[in-house]
């Protein structure tokens, strides 16, 4: 038996509301084997990993401290990826982005006021585009592969924080753990309703820039530029498009986001640096911007469900003893099946048996 | 002192050398697998947990290559048979393999490993100087030699070679001539995850035999860059690969005399390294246009 694709005439809009919906199921059945497999009991696991964390309201705004930074950087991927630029260093500009953000209250402990905030944001969403600039420079100026060098910059940013954690900006008063002084009240991004969790700005700030970012890609020339350059280069071309100044927005506009990402994280949810203060955020952002379609809205709900499986899991290895790694194999699911699912958009399925291909081929032949 | 280090970098490059020998054949077909590190992890677990649990180093190696195939059957039928975006799909392949290998290897963390033992030939290894380098390698050091000699060899010196070059080259007029196009595409997708499941087990079985998690530190990735700057060349790639491996041990050394350098900076060499070399190599716009494989990373679909 083989399999044959057969295009279809247009995009399937019926598969292209479908597909992230059937890449889920999918993935929960992918993931009830991977339970059963595990000993678990699989409906059980099921319920624990992505209905109990929904149930309470303070797990609510766990949910949107977890999904604040890869809305936001999942956002600014999108554009990028549409506009065909590949940058998978997301979680390296968010690293530099905090640490950018974290000069003032980890240097200059004594300068508070109200100012330091709004200063931390700019600082954070500077220092992620600066860093994201340098596989743009080098792509258009260098021709150099934007994939390779945008993942090598991220090894290099986390031993840069790692460094500087441990060195240079360790905390005077902190018995020598690899930590910075806490960041004082002036530094705090505060949070959205304290009365009752600790969901913080940042998720504001992930649904405001969605907005925007939908705005520009449906409603505006540059996002028409973004979306021709990214299906054909040529035809942008003979469009008066400059690529090379597409590059540099998408990569400058992915990593500021990135950066305010790492801002918002590490001034919102953690209030100091560590050696490591991203769970591979930058890395799952990619599997939320394909999630939700490249579409800066579908993105916010694919951002959601994202950072449910990262509750999910904290949740299932307290209750049922599942091993958090999971988690990561289960992210990892959902990017396999999406994809395979956007085939179906573009193409129908055709299941031949062997004899029935031979017998086509030889009718072929005798025309 | 001097013939140790030279030891050592052969110990550092072969994985390199091994995984980018496999990803030079898969992009030679016109196939971008972005996922090396994926498959590289997974037979870095499965060649540590085989060997572990039977005793046996060369069982872990045959098992590390065995899963790195089957992993790439993952990214092929994706990318060949549904024709999904190639670079994606090698990312997630990537992603779930970090995944994936840290769920299985979570038990092995700790465990005292099985080194697969270096060469000892009598009287030949013993030779002064030289004879702990040129005979007294792990196995699998020269088996990458080998391979980068055969790989040369296939490529530009048999039939298959240059039938899987015109496929990467221009898959329509392959197709139109009558080649399987994408039945030469899984072969070399399949090389590609042998090779890499092999570089795994190299670093779980004898760089250090042990599992650590995420333990490839981004080795596939530079394997990836490696094919790049070898301008997809058997033997400039044995050349970087050996390069990258003189670039890792000189930056371990220093850290152990210090200098006062931070270790964490000279860690970040090699990943500098890699950019560096890659800018050098890719401002040269004729010569990557004209080595590249005309049709890498384009989905290939057969008009009936």
């Amino acid at each position: 038996m083989r399999i044959e694709l057969v295009k279809r005439p247009q995009q399937s809009v019926l598969f292209s509301v479908l597909s992230p919906f059937i890449a889920l199921a999918l993935t929960l059945i992918a993931g009830a084997l991977l339970f059963l497999l595990l000993g678990k009991d699989p409906v059980n696991t099921l319920y624990v990993f992505f209905i109990e964390p929904l149930r309470e309201t303070w797990s609510l705004h766990e949910l949107a401290v977890k999904a604040a930074p890869l809305i936001l950087i999942a956002i600014g991927l999108s554009v990028c990826f549409l506009s065909n630029n590949w940058n998978i260093g997301a979680e390296g500009q968010f690293i530099i982005g905090a640490m950018a953000g974290s000069i003032l209250p980890v240097m200059f402990p004594d300068f508070q006021s109200w100012i330091v905030l709004p200063l931390m944001l700019l600082m954070g969403i500077a220092g992620g585009a600066a860093y994201a600039a340098v596989p743009a420079v080098l792509k258009v100026r260098f021709n150099t592969n934007e994939i390779l060098t945008s993942l090598m910059l991220v090894y290099v940013a986390q031993l840069f924080l790692d460094w500087m954690v441990r060195g240079p900006w360790r905390n005077p008063e902190g018995f020598n753990f690899p930590e910075t002084r806490s960041f004082h009240e002036y530094a705090i991004l505060p949070e959205i309703w304290s009365a009752s969790g600790r969901a913080h700005w940042g998720f504001i700030f992930g649904l405001v820039a969605a907005l925007a970012l939908w705005f520009m890609m449906t409603k505006t020339l540059r996002g028409f530029e973004i979306k021709v350059l990214g299906q054909s280069p040529r035809a942008g071309r003979f469009a008066g498009f400059s690529q090379g100044r597409i590059v540099f927005f998408a990569f400058l506009l992915s990593g500021a986001l990135a950066g305010l990402a790492g801002l918002s994280e590490v001034s919102g949810a953690i209030g100091q640096l560590r050696p490591v203060i991203s769970p591979g955020y930058g890395f799952t952002a990619i599997i939320v911007a394909f999630l939700g379609r490249l579409n800066p809205l579908g993105v916010v709900a694919a951002g959601l469900v994202l950072a449910l499986t990262y509750l999910g899991g904290e949740a299932a290895q307290i209750s049922v003893g599942l091993s958090d790694k999971v988690v990561r194999v289960f992210q990892g699911m959902i990017l396999f099946f999406v994809l395979a699912g956007d085939t179906f958009i573009h193409y129908r399925i055709r299941f031949v048996s062997a004899p029935a291909a031979a017998a086509g081929e030889a009718s072929r032949a005798n025309v | 002192m001097f013939e140790a280090i030279l030891i050592t970098i052969a110990t550092a490059a072969t994985p390199l050398l091994l995984a980018s020998m496999g990803e030079l054949v898969v992009e030679r077909s016109g196939v971008l697998n972005l996922g090396v590190e994926g498959m590289m992890i997974m037979g870095a677990v499965t060649g540590f947990g085989v060997a572990a649990m039977t005793g046996s180093a060369w069982l872990g190696v045959f098992a590390a290559a065995i899963v790195g195939t089957l992993f790439s059957l993952l990214f092929g039928f994706l990318t060949l048979t549904l024709v999904t975006n190639q670079v994606a799909t090698g990312l997630s392949l990537t992603l779930l393999g970090l995944g994936l290998s840290s769920m299985i290897g979570e038990s092995f963390v700790g465990r005292a490993g099985v080194r697969l033992g270096a060469l000892d030939i009598p009287y030949l290894t013993e030779i002064p100087y030289i004879g702990r380098l040129i005979f007294g390698q792990d196995p699998l050091c020269y088996i990458s030699l080998l391979l980068t000699a055969g790989v040369s060899w296939f490529l530009f010196r048999t039939r298959a070679g240059l039938t899987l070059r015109s496929v990467g080259d221009n898959h329509s007029s392959a197709h139109a001539l009558g080649i399987p196009v994408i039945r030469i595409r899984y072969l070399a997708v399949m090389f590609g995850g042998a090779c890499a499941g092999l570089a795994g087990a190299y670093l779980s079985l004898v760089y250090v035999p042990q599992w650590v998690e995420n333990m490839t530190a981004g080795r596939g990735w530079i394997a990836l860059a490696l094919v790049v700057f070898a301008s997809w060349r058997p033997w400039r790639v044995l050349a970087g690969a050996y390069l990258f491996g003189a670039v890792t041990i000189g930056q371990l050394h220093a850290q152990a005399l210090g200098y006062g350098i931070p270790p964490q900076l000279l860690s970040s060499l090699p990943y500098l390294a890699t950019i560096i070399v890659l800018v050098l190599i890719s401002r040269n716009r004729r010569l990557t246009m004209m080595n590249t494989p005309a049709s890498l990373g384009r989905p290939f679909v057969p008009d009936r």
